[in-house]
Order: C-alpha cells, then structure tokens, then sequence
C-alpha cells in the first residue's frame, strides 16, 4: 500500500527514501495513526519530484546542489546542547509581552519557553497536540499545503515531528506570540523540519512572530512549513524573521487560506543563512480580503536570498499587495518571483507587486520575476520591478549638507531598508527588527566601508 | 579690508572633456549680495556645482579660496562644514529618510566641525522653530521624508529653510526662481533677505531679472561663455531685462 512503490523514485531521492523507512522501522513516524498516510503521501511527493535542479522552472536561478549533498540527519530528540534561558534571552524580542514558544533543532524545548495563559487562545507544541487535539490537527494538518509541488514541502510532510500549535478563538486578541526556532548546528547535516499550524477564527486579532536562528557551526538543513487559516473578518500580522548563520540552509513555506473580509500581513525579512528559499502561497477563499505580503532580503559574500510567491486570486474583491526589497551585496544573489493569480471569478481584484533590488557591489546579481495570470475582466493589477544602486544626486544633496559620504550611504540603505520595515505594524517587533537589520548591513563590506 | 569670503581666480572648468567655465574671476566679500546671470549655457549651474564640489566636473585652470583655504581640494561635505551651502535648483527628494533626522545630522555635523557642542533632539527642534515660521512652512513636514511629495514651491522653500539652518557664510542660490509663481518667490526672497548677516555673503545665480526685484544684490555679474563679460550694481539687472544678453555678448566685451 505504500505510494512509494508505485512510481519511480528520482535519483537523489533514494537516500531520503531509505532514511524514511529506516525511521519507520524504528517507530519515529508511526505515531498517532493517522498522521501517517499523511507522511507517507509527503515522501511519495518527494520521491517523485526529487531535488529540484536549475532546469525547473520554479527554481531555474536557485541552485540547491550544495544542499542535497547533505545526509539530512534527522533529529530525533531534544538536545538542548548547552543552551540555557540566557543564552536564548539574547534572540528574544523585547518588549514584545506574550508567551513565548522556543524550539531547539526543531523540538519544542519546554524550559527554555515562557507561556501566558490566556483565555481565547490555545497555545501548545505539535508533538504534544497530535497525541490530543486529533480533531482539529486531522481536520487542517497539511491540508493547506498538500497541493503544492514544492519538494521540500513534501519533505517536511514526511518528516516533521514538532512545531507549534497556535489557535486563537473567535473575536480573541492575545498578546502577540512569539516562535523562536534554534538550530544547533552541532553536527554536519543535520537537518530539522519545523511544523506550524495558526488558525485564528472569525474576527480573532493577532500578531504572530516566528524567528529562526542559529548557533555558529556546521552546515545544518532548517526546512519549516507552516499552515494558517484566517477566519472571516480576522486581523493577523504575521512576521518571519530568518536570521541564520551563513552556513545553514533554510527552506521555508506559507500556506495561508484566508477567508472573507479578513486581513493578513504578512513580512519576511531574510537577514542570514548561506542560502534561503522561502514560499509564500496565499488562497483568497472570500470576497472583501486585504492581503499584504511584505519582504526584506539582505545577502551578501556568496550567499542566496529566494522568495517565491503564488497570491491566488479566487474570489472577487480582493487586494493583494507584494512589496519586496532586496540589499545584495560582494557576489551575493537575491531571487524574486512572484505569481499573481486571477480566477475568472475574481472581478474587482486589485492586485500589485513591486520588488526593488539595492545593488551594493559590481558584482552583486538580482533576479526578478513578475507572472500575471489573469482569467477576469475587470481587474487591477500592476507590477514593477527595479534593479539598481545609489543614487549619485541624493548622496551629493546629502553631503552638500555637510553628511559624509559614509553617512550618506548608510541613510539612503537604511531608508531602502526602512520602505519595508514601516510596514510592520507592530511597534516592539518593528523596533527590534529594525535594530538587528540595520546590525546585519554594518557586518556588510559595502556598507561599512565607503566605495 | 576684511578678508574676502570667498576668491574665484582664472577659473576654468568643465564637463566630460567641455570646457564650460574659461577664466572666471570672481571676489567676495563679507556682507555682499552678488548676483550672476547671464544667458542659458553661459556655465551658470556649473559655477554653483564647481563650487559645491559636484562629482564629474574636473577644474583645469585657476584657484578658489575659501576664508583663505583652498575650497577646491575638498570633499562637498567639507565644504559645507567649512560654511559653503547651495540651494539646489531640483533639490532631490529622498523617500525615506526623515526632514527632522536628515537636518539635525547635517547641523551637528557642521557644528562638530567648527567646534560646537551637537544639539540633541529636543535643543534641535527649539532651535529651528522660528526658522520654520520664517519660511511659511508648516511643522508636519519635518516629519515628512526629504523632499518627497513637495510642491515645486515647497522644495525651494525647504532649501531656503535649510540655509536658516545650517547658516552658511555663503549661500549660493542657483536659480531659486526657477518655477516659482510670484507669491512664492516673495516668500522665499523675504526669507533670503532676513538671512542677510554682516559677516555672511550670497551668491544669486538666476537667468531673469525678476528675482533681483525682491532680493536687491550689490552687485550684478553677467557671465557669457564662461567668463564675466560685465559687472556693475543693481542697475545693470535692469539694463538686462530691457535689452536682453545680446547687445554684450555681441558688443565690446570688457574683461571683468
């Protein structure tokens, strides 16, 4: 019965094929029941898509050979590896009030977590959920995700074993909630494969954070998903913040359905890791829907920055917003591309996009890449997209004031950099962001140092 | 004899291997209004940018002294901190970056350098207070990004309200006028004009006549083809405005 069997395995899939059903043997996967078939669909996925190549068109300016090199060790337990309480404090986002969930190579590290008990929202990790909640889990775990072809999508699937669980009742408005994802990198390839499930009901009001970082080290695989259903009329700000070492691999996907009238925005600010790949599927299952999809990426030495995007447009009156801004610099690659769907029903949408990219360096490359399908009459959209550096007349007004050229610089990468974070509503996250971002460009080479 | 603000002598310079200025010789003293003008071409805008020490301009020939320094040995920045200031005539508009945060950055700046202690943000803002008012400017565009938004007439204004700020010793205002309808010149010449100070000069750089009704210089300069074809005193504006550029820069040249 196993879907494994029945059609081909692509090549570099076979060691994964064969880790999965070493685990199976061992029991990791087997529990409850019912998650299962579940992962067995995911490594089915998988071992039909294999790693993506450059010959893929989703994936044609992002070579991940580099990663599939690595064993995918899996983490099969809590290792806390010396962390302490202080030692996470410094990943903390000050400030921000609520409970705080915090995962260590993707388990769910109890005492290292502050939780708030609040009346409205439930609040627990997954490993611990789909031992209880089979409810809720069964009826949205991968429901969301599961027609997508994205290989690493399909590979968390078959191997997640814990995330957070995060459901906020109707017309509730808890503190904001904050998931802080550690990697070790204690071992070469290990990998971790976070799950998230959000669902916040009818009107419910809420401010989510998931942030992942890591210790230096060795080379280790982040691959996360999370799933959220936003419920009618339901206001979330959604933040991502992936800030890992240079040495780690992270792969990262959204699967959001919306539903009517709600509003969503959501932010990914990529700072750190030597490459990262982020997918962002929204579905617009309602009418009246404001969705605002807002990124930062800043890459430089030879690391890679990838956001890639479907905004589904199936019902009618609805605003999509993307805005992303890319500051590349040494021999560093920003990728954006960026899909905007109108179904034939979906008149009235108004749909824009707008990725910029800051070229710091000579040899610092962008790739842009705008996709408008649109099967409706009566619509707006627009995109844009710019590639380019400073501006030569603003560094000149601004040192004819008396600013060096230094100073100069850092104002207008800052002012760039702060196009994306204004949008961020919530102050104490928007103030700590801002901070670590603009601690990120002094670490680059073009921002430190005049040309 | 005060020492001369400012020391232009056989200037020559120019753009991308063009030669545009060709000997310009110019002096200034403290107190003085001087007005330039002079034909489109005639190297008017290059005058300002060589001065403020605009990239891609390469001076060939002559010296410009500064208080007796060598202004043209310095970056724009030192400039400004040495007391050099020019009124854009397209000030930039720079999306992000904050009127109040950008001006006080620049006024530290030039207070550091000439050894005075920095304002801190509450100082700052009692100190341009009156400046704001002076220029009709409202308040909330400080909390606006440089520029971004602002009317044609509300650019020129903010970089008046900018050289109320900053108080250079010499302002050189390149074509202020230019499109200004005649009640915003009014306001931005007023403004001009009560920023007058003994020990400071300005240098009004201006295709018409028309502002030199609201802002009265010493003396008036033409430049043709890169070099002053004539001086003289208010007068000569005029003279300019009823006969036009033609009857110097075809009639007897006289070496300024």
């Amino acid at each position: 019965m196993s879907a494994t069997q029945t059609k081909p395995v692509a090549k570099d899939a076979e060691p994964i094929v064969a880790l999965f059903e070493r685990l199976e043997k061992e029991g990791a996967l087997r529990n409850p029941s019912w998650v299962f078939p579940l992962r067995q669909a995911g490594l089915a996925k998988f071992a039909e898509l294999g790693f993506p190549t450059l010959k893929d068109e989703d994936w044609r300016f992002t070579n991940v050979a580099a990663l599939t090199k690595l064993p995918f060790k899996p983490v099969l337990q809590l290792h806390r590896h010396g962390l302490d309480a202080g030692a996470v404090e410094k990943f903390a986002f000050p400030n921000l009030g609520g409970s705080r969930l915090v995962f260590v190579d993707g388990h769910f590290a109890l005492e290292l977590s502050t939780l708030k008990p609040e009346s409205g929202v439930k609040l627990t990790n997954l490993a611990t959920a789909l031992n209880s909640d089979f409810g809720l889990l069964e009826k949205h775990l991968g429901r969301y995700s599961n027609g997508e072809r994205n290989p690493f999508t399909a590979l968390n699937t078959a191997f997640f074993h814990d995330g957070a669980l995060i459901h906020i009742a109707a017309n509730a408005s808890p503190s904001p909630i904050h998931l802080l994802f550690i990697s070790t990198s204690r071992e070469t390839g290990l990998a971790s494969h976070p799950r998230n499930l959000v669902i916040a009901e009818r009107g419910a009001q809420a401010v989510i954070v998931e942030s992942y970082v890591s210790l230096d080290g060795k080379p280790t695989v982040t691959n996360t998903v999370t799933e959220a259903v936003i419920g009618e009329n339901a206001h979330v700000e959604h933040i991502k913040f992936q800030d890992e070492s240079a040495e780690t691999f992270h792969l990262g996907s959204l699967h959001a359905e919306i539903s009517r009238s709600a509003n969503y925005l959501y932010h990914s600010i990529a700072a750190g890791a030597r490459l990262s790949r982020t997918n962002l599927h929204t579905v617009f299952d309602g009418e009246g829907i404001e969705c605002v999809l807002n990124g930062l990426y800043l890459v430089n030495g030879d690391r890679v920055a990838d956001h890639f995007m479907v905004v589904d447009h199936a019902k009618p009156r609805c605003n999509s917003h993307e805005y992303f801004n890319g500051i590349l610099d040494g021999k560093s690659k920003g990728v954006f591309a960026g899909r905007i769907l109108v179904r034939p029903d979906a008149q009235k949408t108004d749909a824009k996009q707008t990725n910029k990219n800051l070229l710091l360096s000579d040899t610092a490359t962008a790739d842009t890449k705008p996709q408008l399908e649109i099967y409706a009459d009566d619509v707006k959209c627009t995109h844009g997209a710019t590639i380019g550096q400073l501006n030569d007349d603003s560094i000149f007004y601004l040192r004819a004031r008396g600013i060096g050229l230094d100073k100069a610089r850092r104002m207008l990468i800052h002012a760039f950099a702060g196009e994306i974070m204004d949008r961020i509503k919530c102050e104490p996250a928007r103030k700590h962001l801002d901070e670590t971002v603009w601690e990120r460009l002094e670490q680059h080479a073009a921002v430190a140092v005049s040309k | 004899m005060p020492q001369p603000i400012i020391e232009i002598k056989n200037l020559h310079a120019g753009v991308e291997g063009k030669q545009i200025l060709k000997g310009l010789t110019l002096t200034i003293s403290p107190g003085e209004v001087h007005a330039i003008m002079g034909p489109n071409g005639s190297g008017k805008s290059t005058l300002a940018a060589v001065l403020a020490g605009k990239d891609g301009y390469d001076v060939t020939e002559g010296t410009v002294l500064f208080h007796g320094k060598d202004l043209l040995e310095l970056d724009p920045e030192e400039r400004a901190r040495e007391g050099v200031f020019l009124a854009f005539q397209y000030p930039v508009e720079i999306p992000g970056v904050n009127s109040t945060y950008f001006l006080k950055a620049a006024l530290n700046e030039i207070r550091k350098h000439q050894g005075q202690p920095e304002l801190d943000a509450m100082e700052f803002l009692s100190f341009i207070k009156d400046k704001i008012k002076l220029l009709d400017l409202p308040e909330s565009f400080l909390k606006r990004p440089v520029n971004e938004g602002f009317s044609g007439g509300e650019k020129k204004r903010n970089e008046i309200f900018q050289m109320a700020v900053l108080e250079p010793a010499l302002a050189i205002l390149d074509e202020t006028d230019s499109g200004l309808d005649i009640d915003a010149l009014r306001v931005v010449a007023n403004g001009v004009n009560k920023l007058k100070r003994p020990d400071h000069a300005q240098l009004v750089i201006t295709h018409y006549q028309r502002l030199l009704n609201f802002i009265v210089p010493d003396f008036v300069h033409v430049l043709t083809d890169g070099r002053i074809a004539k001086s003289g005193g208010k007068e000569l504006a005029l003279e300019l405005e009823a006969k036009g550029y033609d009857w110097i820069t075809k009639g007897e040249l006289q070496p300024a």
